[in-house]
């Protein structure tokens, strides 16, 4: 018996862009959304670690904006519907 | 004031006042019924809005909040645009195509977790204990009204150092304290599902 729910390791979005797929999501920063509950988000949408939905959470608050997720553009808008539904502000972009 | 939101071995909990109960349930209500169209919350009257739980003195019309916007509101008004963002920022062609594919979906799930609050919280107020999809739920909720009110009251990163500079006589005094008080609560309930 484990001590803790093994968490599902997401790629670093880096690895998953390939030319093929060089669509990916953005978290937008805004003032209401709490950093603990953006992290949870993270967490919980897309199985990241702790670890690293904080960096990616707090990529948002002081960036700007940070790429959540990359892929095919239907698997990144079924990535904003989620998030949009978690009340952040998400966007499916071509660019990075 | 009260303690906020603590994991037990049966499930998250947190006690309100009937105050603190009208006003969420209220609050809840009007953004499912912004979202859904007039009756969504499908809830009873939440009663008189009463008195606060000991913190902010609010206005007996907490319930009109929402009101410049209409039950029937328009796409461009700013909560529902906040509510139901763009998927595409600089591309209104693939934008409306997104929209029209997953917005209703996304009002519908929003309006359940909504009505979820509703059905949980008992208007007289007391011990709410919920099981992890209904915190879930909560948490969603929690985070629809507060940015609903984020939009109404122009809230910024700032805004605890704002509350703590505002006139008295600034009629979004009240709001602030119970968008602070929200605040409150969804941070307590983020670190009872930890």
């Amino acid at each position: 018996m484990s001590a803790a729910p093994a968490e599902v390791q997401r790629p670093e979005a880096d690895e998953v862009v390939v030319p093929d797929t060089p669509w990916v999501t953005i978290v937008w920063n805004d003032p209401v959304n709490l950093m603990s509950y953006v992290t949870y988000v993270f967490q919980k949408v897309f199985g990241y670690a702790k670890p690293r939905a904080e960096k990616l959470m707090l990529d948002v608050h002081h960036k700007g904006k940070a790429v959540v997720s990359s892929g095919t553009r239907e698997s990144m808008e079924r990535d904003a519907e989620v998030l949009h539904g978690y009340g952040l502000w998400a966007t499916v972009s071509h660019d990075r | 004031m009260m303690a906020g939101f603590r994991r037990t071995l049966r499930g998250v909990t947190a006690r309100f006042t009937a105050g603190q109960a009208g006003i969420l349930r209220n609050l809840v209500g009007q953004v499912a019924d912004l979202v859904g169209g007039p009756g969504a919350a499908d809830a009873p009257p939440a009663g008189e809005p009463a008195e606060p739980g000991g913190g902010a003195d609010l206005p007996l019309d907490v319930g009109a909040i929402f009101a410049m916007d209409g039950p029937a509101a328009p796409p461009d008004d700013p909560v529902l645009a906040r509510l139901l963002p763009d998927a595409y920022g600089d591309d209104p062609e693939a934008a409306g195509e997104f929209r029209r594919y997953t917005e209703q979906d996304l009002r519908s799930g929003k309006v359940a977790a909504a009505r979820t609050v509703l059905a949980t919280l008992p208007s007289d107020g007391g011990r709410v204990r919920l099981s992890a999809g209904d915190a879930e739920a909560w948490l969603r909720s929690l985070n629809d009204v507060r940015l609903a009110l984020g939009v109404v009251l122009g809230i910024t990163e700032d805004y605890e150092h704002e509350l703590g500079e505002l006139d008295p006589e600034d009629p979004r005094e009240a709001y602030l304290h119970v968008y602070d008080w929200l605040t409150f609560l969804q941070e307590t309930l983020v670190r009872a599902l930890r």
